[in-house]
């Protein structure tokens, strides 16, 4: 080949470039919540909803009706910021899981954490959360943190024999948890199942000030945790023991960054029910986008994941308006496309 | 000056011993080379060597303290290793591999200083990657990406050089650019290299001394013209052999009898 002519426009990761790109992409999370703001089956104009968060602007419009403000403020505000904490919190746990796991095919919820946080749920609403202080994002929490015991204490058992162990696991626990919640829903006649249903598929209409504050909490911290490993994360991703052999302590730090991806991921999902896809095609698509480095991937994914959560549930509100989707409905059809098509791709590279 | 004292080493994963009472030590400049037919435990004293097995008896002690007790981080800016083959998943390029290299000596939370770039694009030059820099690994064929590995292992700045199987998918000619490669490395900069490999004859040439192992125990440990006898090799590997000199070197050259002839 003699010289070679790939473009080597090598770039490296710097931190102005790690800022430059996260800013970039806080715009468009930006962006797409204000179009989301204003959009949906009240027709609410533009201009009045600015006046509301800038009272100074009086020039733009007499402002909102009660019925206007009531709807901005307490439904679609805290429905989209709901939105964009779970995107950014599924994102996340899922480049940490696909990295720690070493399987693309990895995700939030393949450690058993969304069904476990599912029976939490279910049991919550067929029994009925009033009687349970808790409500139902406290008990979808308990049962996530159920699941993630039950694995990491089998799994953890097994000193070293490593990733596999844990994946099988996770995977057992979630057909197990799985089956019990077909069991009930099958032996159950409730009113309710339709609602236990719409858990399962995913629903942020569930925000409220509780949910946004405790969700906002564990993916703040959790992401400043996760991202102080993102260079162990690299050296991860191409062999324990050569991470090992390059300085990482590896047990400790894998131990470390499950722990965290899985207290963001129980968060979430007990926020919002069981939306699907996000966390595994977010990470995949900025590898794409920014390469495989997890100093820039991991900021990346936060931004991204949360704007496209936003704006699927966007869509999932309006489609049909009146009546609603699933979010996860509108996940898993943008989803599941470009997932084949990432499997395809990947069966061509390995033959 | 003493590198590395291994002391009346033993290790076993279950019950029966993999490596037993092995002694030696070695120095700045010293290129070794571990033979033995497979079992034999070469590998397992590698790993125990780089501290990532915990020895069941004895220690290996680098520049005077227990490697399995030291800092992951503190063993990786004195030993590298390369490894047989590449396992990352996901698309590093050769460059980034070859920065994962500088991690031991960049503290957590912290980018590559202009410095490490440095040292980076050298080593990278030094064993002829550079026009590989933007290739993901994947791409690369087994001896580029065996020079991208030792490209990353020379990045450590380390003391000691741990070899697996470094040539093991190599075909002849790369074999020998490797082992130049790292032999010049061995010469210049007094990197010492401990080097486990299936390949006698390359050993041979290339090794100032070798260490013979037979399950588990080291059957002889001298230079190449001691060691490499007809007599040692078919007690180890318990097949009759023919003994030679190499025309340049006067090292050992062993070949099989080959009796169905």
């Amino acid at each position: 080949m003699g010289a070679f002519s790939f473009p080597t426009s090598y770039l490296a990761v710097t931190p102005a470039r790690v800022v430059k790109i996260s800013l970039l992409l806080c715009l468009l999370l930006v962006a797409v919540a204000l179009a989301s703001l204003f959009t949906g089956t009240a027709d609410i104009s533009i201009r009045a909803t600015l006046r509301e968060f800038f009272p100074w602007a009086s020039f733009l419009s007499n402002g909102l009706t009660e019925a206007e403000t009531s709807i901005i403020m307490s439904i679609r505000l805290p429905r989209i910021i709901l939105a964009a904490i779970v995107g950014a919190s599924l994102s996340v746990a899922g480049v940490v899981f696909q990295a720690l796991l070493r399987n693309p095919l990895a995700d939030p919820y393949i450690l058993g954490i969304s069904a476990g946080s599912a029976v939490g749920a279910v049991m919550g609403i067929l029994l009925g959360a009033g009687a349970w202080s808790l409500g139902i994002p406290g008990l979808a929490f308990l049962g996530a943190l159920a699941a993630i015991l039950i694995v990491f204490g089998i799994a953890g058992r097994e000193k070293r024999r490593g990733t596999n162990t844990l994946l099988l696991t996770g995977v057992m626990v979630n057909a197990f948890f799985n089956a019990f919640i077909l069991f009930v829903f099958t032996i159950s006649d409730h009113v309710q199942l339709q609602r236990a249903l719409n858990w399962i598929m995913g629903d942020l209409s569930l925000a409220d000030e509780r949910a946004l504050l405790y969700t906002s909490v564990f993916l703040v911290l959790g992401a400043i945790f996760i991202y102080a490993f993102a260079r162990p994360l690299n050296l991860l991703v191409t062999g324990e023991e050569t991470a090992q052999e390059l300085g990482v302590a590896v047990e400790k730090t894998k131990i470390a960054l499950l722990t965290a991806a899985a207290l963001i991921t129980a968060a979430a999902v007990s926020a919002s029910g069981t939306i699907g896809f996000v966390g595994l095609i977010i990470p995949h698509i900025l590898r794409l986008l920014v390469g495989p480095d997890h100093r820039l991937l991991i900021p990346t994914a936060f931004f991204t994941g949360g704007a496209f959560l936003v704006g699927a549930d966007t869509l999932a509100r309006c489609l049909v308006a009146p009546a609603e989707l699933p979010v996860g409905v509108i996940t898993a059809l943008c989803g599941a496309p470009y997932f084949l098509l990432l499997l395809r791709r990947r069966l061509r590279l390995t033959s | 000056m003493t590198l590395m004292k291994i002391d009346q080493l033993g290790f076993r994963y279950g019950d029966p011993w993999v490596l037993r009472g092995v002694t030696f030590s070695f120095a700045q400049g010293d290129f070794v080379g571990v033979l033995g037919p497979n079992g034999s435990g070469k590998s397992t004293l590698l790993r125990l060597l780089a501290g990532i097995l915990t020895p069941r008896e004895g220690q290996a002690l680098l520049e005077g303290r227990p490697v399995h007790t030291m800092k992951r981080r503190e063993v990786a800016r004195r030993i590298a290793v390369v490894p047989q083959s590449y396992e990352g998943i996901f698309a590093f390029s050769a460059r980034e591999v070859v920065l994962m290299g500088r991690s031991p000596h960049l503290p957590s939370w912290s980018f590559e200083a202009p410095h490490d770039f440095e040292v980076v694009e050298r080593v990278m030059e030094q064993t002829d990657t550079r026009e590989l820099a933007a290739r993901p690994l994947d791409q690369l064929s087994g001896g580029e990406r065996q020079r991208v590995l030792i490209a990353r292992a020379l990045a450590q700045e380390p003391r000691l050089l741990l070899l697996d199987e470094p040539t093991a998918f190599l075909d002849i000619r790369h074999q020998v650019e490797i082992l130049n490669l790292i032999k010049s490395f061995n010469k210049k900069e007094k990197l010492a290299v401990v080097a486990v490999t299936h390949d006698i004859n390359l050993a041979s040439l290339y090794c100032d001394r070798i260490i013979l192992l037979d399950r588990g125990v080291v059957h002889d440990d001298g230079v190449p013209e001691a060691v490499l006898t007809a007599r040692n090799i078919e007690c180890v590997y318990g097949t009759p052999v023919l003994t030679s000199r190499h025309e340049l070197t006067g090292r050992p050259v062993v070949a099989p009898r080959a009796e169905i002839w």
